[in-house]
């Protein structure tokens, strides 16, 4: 029973429920780890038989001090892993808000007017299974600059999940609504904003969901020949310097911030369309 | 507090000029089998001020009838006119409560009443339409609900909300598509309860359809039955002259009560019973 007193006591009865929580989640806490273990045991046997990557001792070894250490130092041109990050989450930013943008009206526009979607599906369809490298010559074709092209990239990237998903939304829009605002004869402004938008959101929400996850798949592409900086280009870097544990570390860097980007807008759709 | 329409005290003088006309409608859909005529020449008029009820087996058409006066659909022949003007889309004049409430659940009952009375009253100050609001939901006794969303009310609570929408703008004419269709037995009588109660403060012109005849009997001044589809007709129109205000045991004490049901039950199930199901 949660009362006052429980309350006031909140540290030390956090403490000690500490081992009951364990008790009571243990299988679940502890199934991850083992996997864990028994995943890094298989690759440093790999590690050691074929002698072609680093295991998993040999990557803390080699990234100890200072990439793993301190996230955040500067040393002339090389700089840690966090600044690298913070880098790409900038790329990633630009590219994705655009994605979410264009998106979000293309889909609108093609899930209002059939027409329209019948126009351009064959279309969408072919580009959306474009990968992202394959997109690189023809950004730098275009944008003769490495910079919008990287943006472009995660642009065409992540746009079409939204794009899609936004469509479908407005497409399976109940009748009853629709209904509503003919009787109500309510303005093109507040049918959008009062009917069509809300209407949409948990569609939309799908839809940039399964676009954040794209647009940071396609930071490596996109920031494969900058010069400067960003996690893609710190791999290609250390690549190209033959040191494949600083790559390895930076992929574990990469799946950590993508699965932190999935459950932010998985947590911001849980905000706008907490109405059920 | 304001009222929806003066309160008309009914006069031997009154005006028989019709206030909503059904002028020999036709509708007929074309299907790739050929045409399937549903509604073959109604005619029906509505005074001001009137409730009227209409009956009929599934299929007969009564939807399609109501959302001509509601503007979704056109008649394919013949005319709906309110106060002698075409009806050609729907609007805020003939409001509808939908058997499904309708309501938006991203907004609160309040929010989905305000939107509403925004919509139809842009001129209103905020002030004057937040009183609507708050008038109309103390009318259906919802003040405490105000700011829950749909999701969190009861199917009879929701309905509530349809129906202080629905006359928060006051409509014409209130169109309720067999509204408590979906509602537990002893709710829907709370809620008959308390339309007879609206209507006999505000007398509005009511539209309604149902299929419960004991509900269009303790509500409405005519009945309005339907033949059978296709091509559907009024079959019979039904005089319920039970005074006001209506009390439901008082009327079901009164032995005209069931000579009325007996008429109605014969039409529905004696000549024109429902043999596909």
């Amino acid at each position: 029973m949660a009362t006052r007193a429980d309350i006031s006591n909140f540290p030390a009865t956090f403490l000690a429920n500490i081992p009951t929580y364990f008790q009571k989640n243990a299988r679940r806490l502890l199934a991850p780890v083992i996997a864990l273990v028994v995943a890094l045991a298989l690759w440093q046997l790999f590690a050691q038989i074929t002698q072609t990557l680093p295991g998993p001792i040999q990557v803390v070894q080699d990234t100890w001090d200072p990439l793993i250490i301190n996230p955040f130092y500067v040393e002339g041109e090389d700089k840690g892993l966090g600044w690298q990050t913070l880098a790409s989450l900038q790329r990633v930013a630009i590219g994705y808000s655009l994605a979410a943008v264009v998106g979000i009206l293309v889909g609108v526009l093609i899930g209002a007017f059939p027409l329209l979607y019948e126009a351009v599906d064959p279309m969408f369809q072919v580009l959306r299974t474009v990968p992202p490298l394959a997109w690189l010559p023809i950004a730098l074709a275009i944008f003769k600059n490495s910079g919008p092209a990287g943006i472009f990239i995660i642009f065409v990237t992540a746009i079409w999940p939204i794009v899609y998903n936004t469509a479908v939304g407005v497409q399976q829009m109940p009748q009853d609504y629709k209904n509503v605002a003919k009787v109500l004869r309510l303005s093109s402004r507040e049918y959008f904003f009062d009917i069509l938008l809300p209407s949409i959101v948990p569609y939309m929400f799908t839809g940039l969901k399964l676009g954040i996850g794209l647009a940071w798949l396609a930071i490596v592409a996109a920031e494969m020949l900058r010069g400067d900086t960003g996690i893609g280009f710190f791999i290609w870097n250390s690549y190209n310097s033959g040191a494949i544990s600083e790559v390895i570390l930076a992929l574990i860097y990469i799946g950590i911030v993508g699965f932190l980007l999935d459950k932010l807008v998985g947590f911001l759709a849980t905000l706008v369309s907490s109405d059920k | 507090m304001q009222t929806l329409t003066s309160p008309q005290t009914p006069t031997l003088t009154h005006q028989k000029s019709a206030f909503l006309e059904v002028d020999n409608v036709s509708k007929v859909y074309s299907t790739l089998r050929g045409d399937y005529t549903v509604l073959d020449g109604v005619n029906l008029s509505v005074q001001e001020g009137e409730f009227v009820c209409v009956i009929g087996h599934s299929g007969c058409g009564k939807s399609t009838l109501l959302n001509m006066v509601a503007g979704f659909n056109q008649p394919t022949s013949g005319q709906v006119r309110l106060k002698g003007n075409k009806i050609s889309r729907p609007g805020p004049d003939r409001m509808v409560v939908f058997q499904n409430y309708s309501l938006l659940p991203w907004k609160t009952a309040y929010e989905n009443i305000y939107l509403a009375v925004n919509a139809v009253y842009p001129e209103k100050s905020k002030k004057e339409k937040i009183e609507i609001v708050r008038e109309h939901l103390a009318m259906v006794g919802l003040e405490e609900a105000a700011h829950k969303k749909p999701g969190q009310l009861s199917g009879g609570m929701k309905q509530r909300v349809s129906i202080a929408r629905a006359l928060s703008i006051y409509p014409e004419i209130l169109i309720l598509d067999e509204p408590f269709g979906a509602l537990d037995a002893i709710t829907r009588e709370e809620l008959q309860d308390e339309l007879v109660k609206i209507w006999e403060e505000h007398r509005i012109t009511v539209m309604m359809i149902t299929h419960d005849i004991d509900e269009a009997l303790f509500l409405a001044d005519r009945i309005v039955m339907m033949t059978n589809g296709p091509a559907a007709k009024i079959g019979e129109i039904m005089e319920v002259n039970f005074p006001h205000p209506r009390n439901r045991t008082q009327m079901m004490e009164d032995p005209e009560y069931y000579t009325l049901r007996n008429q109605a039950l014969d039409f529905l199930f004696g000549r024109f019973a429902h043999h596909e199901d």
